[in-house]
């Protein structure tokens, strides 16, 4: 049978199988190029022939936001992949975007990308174009924050960069930032450049188990006005009560111990060498649903409240894990939780927090809840997406306002 | 950069015409007489902003007070499709908010307003024409300050570091403006008013603040900027270290960089730069220094003191001859105030100068030095260097006496060759004062075509008209019309007459 679709790129393109599936929604084809250039050709091909492009990864987060509206065409990056460049004296690396988080931390010590992983297994891409992030945000910032480069393929197949391999450079728009957290809407990021930091000698964590979020959100506040400089100031609050704090110190061996004496003081804490065991993940399992809100820093303690209140009323088992220190905040519910429930919930996280959105959730819930909540700039939004992908072929519907 | 009087673009306009006429009338009537001015005399105050060879009359001032006046400018200029120019304290050095000739400069010196300072939140939302140093004055009270330290700070406004992407010696370690603002209330090129991000991190859908700020003016006008607020540091310990080359200097600074600290800055001088430091502020550094390293840590105090032995042995042993630790704030402002005087310094020693801003990978300072030593030699032309070594940011200042017949062309032609060294080194042709109408004609030697176009997609997408800032960062405008895509039937506008396909 003939099929002008495979027929155009018979070595890059092969026909989708059973698991080429995006939130529901099969493929029919999956391209796997190895190169910026096979990548654009790979697009082209997609554009001439009107296909609904969508990019995966290591495919951890496939399930987050909406199913694509149209679906033909799996771009899997996972050959794009390597460490280009590792200027180790400039602090800067040039990276593939299927790269492995884990990879390149292989790879580049004794410096980092300070970005935390999540989720094993994640691509550089996945990462930037999830806005992905963990703990150490505190410190570091996010991708958005360390990306100071970027080649993407645009939906029409050209290739384009912006930025450089230094860190500091305001010559044209910053288009690493648009492309962080756009759920691969606006075209296909093939290469990064990251600012890189060392790796700390030394690390240790300060933990404290208090009753209730009150006291939990009193504890944030003393370490923020300290001068003990946390990488990462956690909160834990699983549905069986009670709040645990987490606190991680990097630097020297000398200053570490130091600091980490001091904030055991303060926190009344124990000090550990490693971070307990929820650190850095998102409080749910696969099929659950997970959800991310992003709280100015003197509220979070009423964040922490109000999801523990809505726990109790609606008698289902609600956890809270996050950055307190940053205001970053993830809400794990068991994936069987009623809609209305879902939506009590977000109703309340809204009111309190400046957003809250449902990363993943099953269908019957990510169907009936309003997963995104009030998005500002909307409309700007809408006119980038038109001009970057004008005929809404690139993940089209999954992210916010129907994008 | 144009290097002397002779070259200087200046347009003086001419009578105002009718559409100038109606939209002075409205403006008067929208946002009150005295906030609008036509005069050509006061106009002229306008002409330029810190690149001052650059000079170009408005057509128009508006100096509206808030976001709801600002908007009512911008609206009208939209509806009358003039074109408008945002300003903040003018102390930009690319000639970014260089006024349009037939176009509004709107000036936010009337917009200095600190809504709210909130320590609780580590925020501040302010005006953007509220100065750079007053945020830092007023968390100061709280333990706070606001990171970004441009060398103009004491005059220069939120508006214009937003604009620019503004940096400074410190942002070796704290990172730039981009880095620091998380809301934004954006008058957009349309005149409609768009809230940006928040206090809070990670706003849902694309990071519009990400993309506006470092635009240059060229998206629309910032009315409000939601800023962070950081902890003022426990400790600050500041060395001064002496050197006989240039070279020992730069491999001090690798040295740091590679022992794991990551100062809160690395600023380096030559020995033509200190010469005209000493003769303008006598800083009294070091007799018989080839360069000047300044490197200062910041952050807990256990941490400084063990990094600060680190830093102080890795200069001895890479060659410093002297090295001096501040004893306290008194002796560190000397030390900062040789290499914060540096630009205007160098009038001491020559009568004309440009200061030029490029970045190399820091690796490459050697080399790049030495480049930049043998084009010194090669044209007769003196280069002093400046740079916040740390992140690789050269501010070469080209010295020239514009009465010697032909030196300001070799100084010009040095200047635009040192950027060439830049990209040719894998940096980029401005790393803090921004492109502006200053180097906008560089951009092709740092991107593609499809760099560029890709880049004016989001213009388009801001600015479909071009109205705003109209002929900065890019050496030719995109025709917004143009969207790349796959055409599906007839346009609706083609249909119905309006519009033709070219």
């Amino acid at each position: 049978m003939v099929d002008a679709v495979l027929d155009a790129l018979p070595d890059l393109l092969r026909p989708a199988g059973s698991d080429d599936v995006v939130a529901g929604v099969p493929a029919r084809y999956v391209a796997a190029p190895a190169s910026t250039e096979q990548t654009a050709e790979v697009v082209r091909v997609a554009a001439a022939q009107d296909l609904a492009v969508v990019v995966r990864g290591a495919a951890t987060k496939l399930d987050w936001g909406l199913p694509p509206r149209r679906l033909d065409l799996i771009i899997d990056t996972r050959r794009l992949s390597g460490v280009v460049e590792h200027a180790a004296g400039d602090l800067v690396a040039v990276v593939r975007a299927g790269t492995t988080m884990e990879e390149l931390a292989a790879k580049l010590a004794p410096q980092q990308l300070a970005v935390d992983v999540p989720l094993a297994g994640a691509t550089v891409g996945g990462t930037v174009a999830a806005n992905a992030s963990g703990p150490r945000r505190l410190l570091y910032g996010t991708a958005r924050d360390l990306l100071i480069g970027v080649t993407v393929v645009r939906p029409d197949g050209v290739v384009a960069r912006s930025g450089g391999k230094v860190v500091k450079n305001v010559a044209g728009y910053d288009l690493g930032k648009l492309m962080t957290g756009s759920s691969g809407t606006l075209g296909l990021v093939t290469e990064c450049v990251f600012r890189l930091h060392p790796l700390p000698p030394a690390t240790a964590v300060v933990v404290r188990r208090v009753d209730t979020v009150c006291e939990a959100g009193i504890l944030v506040t003393s370490v923020r006005r300290s001068q003990v400089v946390p990488s990462a100031v956690e909160v834990n609050a699983p549905p069986d009560g009670g709040v645990e704090l987490a606190v991680l110190l990097e630097g020297t061996p000398a200053g570490v111990e130091q600091r980490a004496a001091g904030t055991q003081a303060l926190l009344d804490g124990e000090v550990l060498p490693e971070p307990p065991d929820w650190w850095g993940g998102y409080p749910w399992q696969p099929g659950d649903i997970g959800m991310k809100a992003g709280v100015s820093l003197s509220r979070v303690p009423e964040a922490l409240t109000a999801a523990r209140a809505a726990a109790e009323r609606y008698d289902v088992s609600v956890t809270v894990r996050g950055s307190a220190g940053a205001g970053v905040l993830y809400v794990g519910l068991l994936g069987a939780t009623p809609p209305e429930v879902v939506t009590g919930l977000l109703d309340e996280l809204r009111a309190i927090c400046e957003h809250a959105v449902v990363l993943t959730a099953p269908p019957l819930v990510r169907d009936r809840v309003d997963v995104w909540g009030p998005v500002s700039g909307l409309g700007l939004m809408r006119r980038v997406k038109e001009q970057f992908d004008p005929d809404a072929r690139f993940a089209p519907g999954r992210f916010v306002g129907g994008i | 950069m144009s290097a002397s009087v002779e070259s200087s673009t200046s347009v003086q306009g001419s009578a105002a015409t009718p559409v100038i006429q109606a939209l002075a009338t409205r403006l008067r009537s929208d946002i009150g007489g005295e906030r609008v001015i036509s005069d050509r005399q006061e106009l002229r105050t306008y002409e330029c902003d810190g690149l001052a060879h650059y000079r170009v009359t408005p057509a128009l001032v508006a100096l509206p007070q808030d976001t709801a006046q600002c908007a009512a400018v911008v609206t009208a200029c939209a509806e009358a499709g003039v074109p408008f120019v945002a300003r903040g304290s003018g102390t930009g050095l690319s000639g970014g908010a260089l006024p349009h000739a037939e176009g509004v400069l709107i000036v936010t010196s009337q917009m200095r307003r600190m809504i709210d300072v909130a320590p609780d939140d580590e925020r501040a939302v302010v005006e953007p024409g509220v100065i750079n140093l007053q945020v830092t004055r007023a968390a100061e009270p709280y333990g706070y300050y606001y990171a970004p330290d441009p060398s103009s700070q004491q005059v220069c406004s939120i508006g214009g570091n937003v604009a620019e992407n503004s940096g400074g010696a410190h942002c070796l370690k704290y990172g730039f403006t981009a880095n620091h603002v998380t809301g934004l209330t954006v008058v957009a090129p349309d005149g409609e008013v768009v809230e940006l991000g928040g206090r809070a991190p990670d706003a849902p859908g694309y990071d519009l603040v990400g993309a506006f700020v470092g635009s240059e003016g060229t998206l629309g006008v910032a009315t409000e900027v939601t800023v962070r607020l950081t902890r003022a540091p426990e400790a600050v310990r500041t060395l001064l270290a002496a050197f006989r080359t240039i070279d020992e200097a730069g491999a001090a600074t690798s040295a740091i960089i590679a022992a794991g600290v990551v100062p809160a800055a690395v600023e380096m001088m030559d020995a033509l730069a200190i010469e005209a430091a000493e003769a303008a502020v006598a800083c009294g550094y070091p007799a018989g220094a080839g360069a000047v390293l300044i490197v200062e840590l910041d952050g807990p105090e256990p941490e400084v003191v063990a990094q600060f032995d680190q830093v102080e042995r890795l200069c001895r042993d890479t060659g410093a001859f002297e090295i001096r630790i501040a004893a306290d704030d008194a002796e560190r402002a000397l030390f900062w105030k040789g290499r914060k005087s540096a630009f205007a310094a160098v009038g001491r020693v020559s009568p004309d100068y440009i200061v030029q801003d490029g970045v190399i990978p820091r690796t490459a300072l050697p080399d790049v030095l030495r480049r930049i030593d043998r084009l010194s030699v090669e044209s007769g032309i003196r280069v002093a260097n400046v740079f916040h070594a740390g992140d690789g940011n050269l501010h070469p200042l080209v010295l020239f006496d514009e009465t010697v017949d032909g030196e300001a062309e070799r100084a010009e032609a040095v200047s635009g060759a040192i950027l060439d060294l830049c990209i040719e080194y894998g940096g980029s042709i401005t790393g803090e004062h921004g492109v502006g109408v200053d180097k906008a004609r560089y951009m092709l030697r740092m991107f593609t075509d499809d760099d560029l176009d890709t880049m004016q997609l989001l213009r388009c997408a801001f600015d479909p008209d071009g109205l705003s800032n109209p002929g900065k960062v890019f050496p030719t405008p995109r025709l917004c019309g143009e969207v790349p895509g796959r055409r599906k039937g007839v346009h609706p506008l083609q249909e119905s007459g309006v519009a033709e396909v070219f």
